[in-house]
């Protein structure tokens, strides 16, 4: 599904991706773990298409595609989600106007039909049920004034009404009590399938207790230095990512 | 001879020629006011840049046109939008349409009703050469009045440009007076033909009488190639209220002065607006807040996106006189640059004389935000519908002060036909 080789970026002439190899067949959870300033928020960054990183070499495929030739908005709708490690506020944005219009133009450029107010509430309600999320949520600004799990829980309830085939999950864990943790691990695991993939990029160990990951990856100064199954994991939380990585 | 000289001698030419044929020509106060606003547009002159008020906009480019009166009303009706409300004043080339109107009781075109405006028309003119220019060459515009007690509901005023072939200029004087505790939306359309060359030059005089309420929704689409110089001469007595919403969506160059005067106890103001300024356009939003009694309220809040190479002015004024005790006056402005070549000047003023007051004002300039941009594309949403979403939350503030449906329905369509014409 996710194929990077040898993928190299700059931000303003810095060398912040130093040759990043990964590959995250179809239906299955990849972790990145890694300390703070490796290089995981930017790779999340430059496989969704933000502006600002400088390519230098490498590549990302997307089921075959060149996912770094495309805009934001076309690998959103070829199926490609990223759960932003700090949610973006819209001030003057109506939540549920934000997701209908998502929706929709991942549908149109999909060729589907697009879904109409009743629809989207019927699909919006069970969605926001199931995340244990409060329905006012789409009633109130994109993220404004949202708790910091109110954010995340968010950015869950956008990936279940969106259905990625890819979803980069980038620190969604962190600031979330466990009752929270649980409900976002559940929203996750509701869309594991063959034709769903994931790479969940985490500092703990505990959101991989609800989320069982094929790989762990361990990112460390723009490179992946060591991978390996969940186990992986576990040394990390008790051994600490130098010792491992050595 | 410079060109400041020369637009007002083309303009003053005109009224020489037509004094007599003019509406009221042969009634004394009538031609009185006129020959008096004609010395004093003739010693003002059209506003140059050295002028306080007019240092960011330049009228040299209207000067230079030479405009001439409008023809008389073509047999075929322009195309209008559909009627929303009751009664419409529709005024053509500056000329009441009866054919296309419909008025309410207590309302008349100012061609009939002038002879009975003694003593109310000019009564609240200001020595202001864009008025004075309007008082020497009025023809037409609408008188209304609505009775003390009376709820009014919703009229509409359009104003609509043909195009004559040559630059025509009409300068329609409007007076609205509102009885005790009356309440009237007036939804106020300015319209032209794309290829028109015009100068629309009205001047609104409003009375607003205690505890009366008037909502006036001004949506600014003149054609293109149209110029607008627009003057709101407003007066609020005790716990009287005078809204003016004001949307700048057209024209190749528009000025709006609103002037509000709160004279009794408790009046209130509320003066929003947009500002949708595209490439080639200037738009001029001057405000002038009167406080002068106590006890009042007044809420600015004025938005400006600015495309392409564009101009984009602010200026607000709030004078709080020294009786205005306990007044709470706020102002806002902000301004969107979508593009690197568009400017926007803001000037806000405050000059207080009472000590105890509320009182502040604050503007802001940036451009789309990136992060919110990215935000919006992550989710598939192309990015043409991305800005077009942020810049609507950016008007947003401004436009959510209108709540009568009708008025919401008309800015609504407005905006989202300057975007779909515009969109960058
Ligand atoms: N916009 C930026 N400009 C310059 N340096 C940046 C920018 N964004 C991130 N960096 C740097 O890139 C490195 C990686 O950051 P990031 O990808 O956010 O790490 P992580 O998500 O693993 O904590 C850090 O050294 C950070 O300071
Ligand atoms: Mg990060």
């Amino acid at each position: 599904m996710l194929k990077i080789e040898n993928l190299t970026a700059e931000i303003d002439g810095k060398e912040i991706l130093k040759g990043i190899t990964l590959e995250v067949p179809a239906g299955e959870v990849h972790a990145i773990m890694g300390p703070n300033g490796s290089g995981k928020s930017t790779l999340s960054y430059v496989l969704s298409g933000r502006e600002g990183y400088e390519i230098t070499g490498g590549t990302a495929t997307f089921n075959g595609i060149d996912l770094l030739a495309m805009e934001p908005e076309e690998r959103a709708a070829a199926g490609v989600f990223l759960a932003f490690q700090y949610p973006v506020e819209l001030p003057g944005v109506g939540n549920a106007n934000f997701l209908r219009t998502a929706l929709n133009a991942i549908r149109r450029a999909r060729g589907e039909v697009e879904v109409d107010a009743m629809q989207f509430l019927k699909l919006s309600r069970a969605k926001i049920k199931a995340l244990q999320m409060s329905e006012d949520m789409l009633k109130r600004n994109v993220n404004v004034g949202f708790s910091g799990g109110e954010k995340k829980r968010n950015e869950v309830l956008q990936m279940a009404m969106l259905e990625p085939k890819l979803a980069i999950l980038d620190e969604t864990d962190s600031g979330l009590d466990i009752d929270a943790l649980k409900v976002v691990a559940d929203g996750v695991n509701a869309m594991r399938g063959p034709e769903f993939s994931a790479l969940v990029i985490t500092h703990y160990q505990r959101l991989l207790d609800h989320i069982t990951p094929d790989r762990v990856h361990v990112l460390m100064g723009g490179r992946i230095v060591k991978t390996g199954g969940p186990e992986l994991a576990l040394e990390l939380e008790a051994e600490g990512y130098a010792k491992v990585a050595a | 001879m410079n060109t400041m000289v020369t637009g007002a001698a083309s303009f003053l030419g005109r009224f020489e020629g037509l004094r007599e044929r003019l509406p009221g020509g042969r009634t004394p106060w009538v031609a009185k006011l006129r020959a008096e606003a004609a010395e004093s547009f003739r010693a003002q002159g059209l506003p140059g840049r050295r002028i306080e008020a007019w240092h960011y906009t330049d009228l040299g480019v209207l000067a230079q046109l030479g405009f001439t009166e409008a023809l008389t009303l073509a047999d075929e009706a322009p195309a209008l939008p559909p009627t929303r409300a009751a009664h419409r004043a529709v005024f053509v080339d500056g000329r009441f349409a009866p054919a296309l109107s419909l008025l309410p009781p207590g309302a008349a075109p100012l061609s009939e009703a002038l002879e009975a405006t003694e003593g109310r028309l000019g009564a609240l003119a200001q020595n202001l050469p864009i008025v004075a220019l309007n008082t020497m060459l009025f023809e037409d515009g609408l008188v209304l009045d609505v009775p003390a007690g009376v709820d009014a509901g919703e009229m509409e005023l359009l104003s609509f440009a043909t195009h004559a072939g040559r630059a025509i200029a009409f300068h329609p004087r409007h007076l609205i007076r509102l009885g005790e505790g009356a309440k009237l939306t007036l939804i106020d359309t300015s319209l032209g033909e794309a290829e028109a060359t015009y100068l629309h030059n009205p001047v609104y005089e409003i009375a607003v009488a205690e505890g009366a309420t008037l909502s006036h929704i001004r949506i600014q689409r003149e054609g293109r190639a149209g110029f607008q110089l627009s003057t709101v001469l407003a007066t609020v007595q005790a716990g009287g209220t005078y809204d003016n919403f004001t949307l700048n969506a057209g024209g190749r160059l528009v000025r709006n002065e609103i002037h509000v005067a709160l004279q009794g106890p408790k009046a209130a103001c509320h003066m929003n607006g947009a500002q949708l300024v595209a490439e080639g356009q200037h738009a001029d939003t001057t405000t002038f807040l009167d406080h002068a009694a106590p006890d009042c309220p007044s809420r600015q809040t004025y938005k400006t996106v600015l495309a392409g190479r564009s101009r984009g002015v602010f200026q607000g004024k709030i004078l709080v006189r020294q009786a205005a005790q306990r007044t709470d006056g706020y102002q806002m402005n902000q301004a969107l640059l979508l593009s690197d070549d568009a400017e926007i000047n803001a000037k806000p003023q405050l000059e207080i004389y009472a000590d105890d007051v509320k009182c502040s004002h604050g503007a802001t300039v940036g451009a789309l935000d990136e992060a919110q941009l990215f935000y919006l594309r992550a989710r598939g949403i192309p990015a043409s519908i991305a800005r077009a979403m942020l810049v609507e939350a950016f008007l947003t503030e401004a436009i959510e002060g209108v709540t009568n449906p009708l008025a919401q329905e008309a800015l609504s369509e407005a905006i989202s036909g300057w975007w779909q014409k515009e969109a960058v």
